[in-house]
């Protein structure tokens, strides 16, 4: 009986594992078998270190891709690679109007996507009650994450390019970019609505506020910095993206940096795979392709980490 | 009598309702337009040769608009994606969720998270210069780019996918399950494997759909790595060439509102009814078999 006590408030440390730290687990691991069934403990710890090598596989990944280009390109890194535009039939010289795009690109998406996801979610969060409707616009928001890139991809030169005239462009490129982090917006936004007590709610209703005047004076302030986390993530998923872009916006080389939305421009993911595979010399700029994925990857990670860091000082500060 | 605040209230929130239909009229268009450009392609060829045609050649003379090789391509190359990607993913959902210490959760989560960031264009392009000779070296093949390159690099896509909505699910079993199996006498492995999975299946089957969504559809990987050869493989080392791979490199050539335009746009029809039933029955799944409480187990 002692001994089952024992594993079950043992189990409950385990719960709390924030105040577990490192070799002390390992030694309750140890605990939890019961010390006379020596056959079950070391299968127990032979699977757990399995599952554990699955983890640091995962994450070795990640180690391994971002290793072999930083260790491949870093060379191509100057000051002037990031500050020129292509020379000699994109063989050599800098990748200044890749950056701009992929900037112009994301940016504008974030700029239509936003407005529109935070007032879905706002929808679906505060006046939306449960039933059919609600149901299906969940399906439609489920369904339209799930959209491979390339159909987005497809769909920008059907509607925006073609039917829309708006040409190879930029605006065409943000559109189509906008539909696709639509969805990451939206569940961010909502999670960040979510988080938000019920009693501020409440509160302002009680003093006589309207629902509006609640959610904007309210519920919004308090969501603003989970919403902008969120949207910040979307806007590093729009970077990244190729197939989107390719028949909407990007195009192979142009000497010009973008005047105005219906520019059609460069940008940095189809640089690389345009060097990749259909360069003049695939060889030869090998360097330009691991520096243009190096700006990438930081670009990406840069906003990914600094949306990371950002949430987790935030739950840091609320609880 | 309704006061013009009330008025004015209702508005607002019509407004927001009419927003919120956004995703929906997008994901509308979408079918209507891919509809509307892929079906001339009708016109030319039966859907019975289109789907089941074994050779795809759009640009010789008369064209062949079969697309099963590419359909092939693309079942191959997720099937073997999610050899490697349901195992790991799963298993280090479990145990970052279960057994993990907190020290290495919070070093860990991040860097799946990260990983799920890292652009694909980035990812094919690590597997065509860096993982596409090393292979071809060490089984001594014709050519790196293949079915199992193109898989191994699709599988470690789809696994932050598979591995975070598993972890949320597994996560959300309820205590008193384990502490009961504890309590019984059962082992930590025991209960994970006795109670904890049972548990979250639906939520671990959800996110196996996902992953395999996002692997089917996922274009610029397949599109550098899988070597692009429309031909049914006979071996895991040979190049296949998905319907995403297809429909990007492609359609910058094709003559615009052509036939091999319109044969693009009803390959990227197949592609969508692909993904979207993955995403029904993954829905479907999630909402049936939830566990609610401890009684349905």
């Amino acid at each position: 009986m002692n001994t089952l006590l024992a594993t079950n408030s043992e189990w409950i440390n385990l719960k709390s594992k924030e105040q577990n730290k490192g070799k002390k687990e390992e030694l309750k691991m140890d605990k939890l078998n019961f010390p006379n069934n020596q056959f079950k403990k070391i299968v127990n710890i032979i699977v757990f270190n399995i599952f554990r090598s699955a983890a640091i596989i995962n994450a070795l990944a990640l180690f391994i891709v971002v290793y072999f280009i930083l260790s491949n390109g870093l060379s191509a890194i100057t000051w002037s690679f990031l500050t020129q535009p292509p020379t000699d039939s994109m063989t050599k010289g800098g990748i200044l109007p890749c950056i701009i795009g992929t900037l112009c690109l994301s940016l504008g998406a974030i700029a239509i996507a936003f407005p529109v996801g935070v007032a879905s979610a706002i929808y679906l969060s505060e006046y939306a009650k449960p039933g059919k409707i609600l149901r299906i616009i969940r399906l439609g928001i489920n369904n339209l994450a799930g959209v491979p890139s390339v159909v987005f991809g497809l769909f920008g030169l059907a509607f925006f390019v073609v039917w829309l005239k708006l040409g190879v462009s930029i605006l065409a490129g943000s559109l189509t970019l906008a539909a696709m982090s639509l969805p990451v917006i939206i569940g961010s936004t909502e999670e960040a609505l979510r988080a938000v007590p019920e009693t501020y709610r409440e509160a302002s209703l009680g003093l006589g506020a309207t629902k509006w005047q609640t959610i904007y004076k309210v519920v919004l302030p308090s969501a603003l910095p989970g919403i902008l986390t969120g949207s910040i993530l979307g806007i590093s998923r729009a970077a990244g993206e190729t197939a989107p872009i390719m028949f909407t916006a990007a195009v192979f080389y142009t000497p010009y940096l973008p005047t105005s939305p219906f520019d059609e421009i460069m940008a940095l993911p189809y640089h690389i795979y345009v060097l990749a595979t259909a360069g003049t010399d695939i060889e030869a700029t090998r360097h330009l392709q691991y520096g243009t994925a190096i700006v990438l990857i930081v670009l990406v990670f840069g906003i990914n980490l600094a949306a990371i860091i950002y949430r987790s000082k935030l739950r840091k500060k609320m609880t | 009598m309704k006061t013009r605040s009330q008025k004015k209230e209702n508005t607002i929130r019509f407004i927001f309702f009419v927003i919120a239909l956004t995703s929906i009229l997008i994901l509308l268009m979408i079918s209507l337009f891919l509809f509307m450009e892929g079906f001339p392609i009708l016109n030319h060829i039966s859907i019975k040769d289109f789907l089941l045609g074994e050779y795809w050649y759009p640009t010789s003379e008369p064209p062949d608009f079969g697309i099963y090789p590419l359909i092939i391509g693309s079942i191959t190359t997720t099937f073997v994606s999610a050899m490697i990607s349901i195992p790991l993913g799963v298993m280090t959902a479990i145990y970052l969720a279960e057994i993990a210490s907190a020290r290495f959760r919070e070093i860990v989560k991040p860097i799946v998270e990260l990983l799920a960031s890292l652009p694909s264009v980035v990812i094919g392009f690590f597997g065509m210069v860096i993982l596409a000779p090393i292979l071809q070296n060490t089984f001594d093949l014709t050519t790196g780019l293949n079915l199992f390159n193109a898989s191994l690099m699709l599988g470690f896509m789809s696994i932050p996918t598979i591995c975070s909505i598993s972890e949320d699910a597994i996560y959300s079993v309820p205590a008193n399950l384990k502490e009961a199996s504890l309590a019984l006498g059962a082992t930590h492995l025991e209960t994970i494997i006795r109670v904890i999975l049972p548990a979250s299946i639906s939520g671990i089957s959800t996110a196996v759909i996902l992953g395999m969504s996002r692997a089917i559809g996922e274009t610029m990987v397949v599109l550098m790595v899988a070597g692009g050869a429309a031909m049914i493989p006979e071996s895991i080392f040979d190049p296949v060439r998905p319907l995403p791979a297809s429909i990007a490199a492609e359609m910058a050539e094709a003559p615009f509102r052509g036939e091999h335009y319109s044969a693009l746009f009803a390959t990227g029809v197949v592609l969508f009814i692909f993904t979207f039933s993955f995403n029904i029955i993954a829905d479907y799944i999630s909402n049936k078999y939830r566990q609610v409480g401890d009684s349905t187990l």
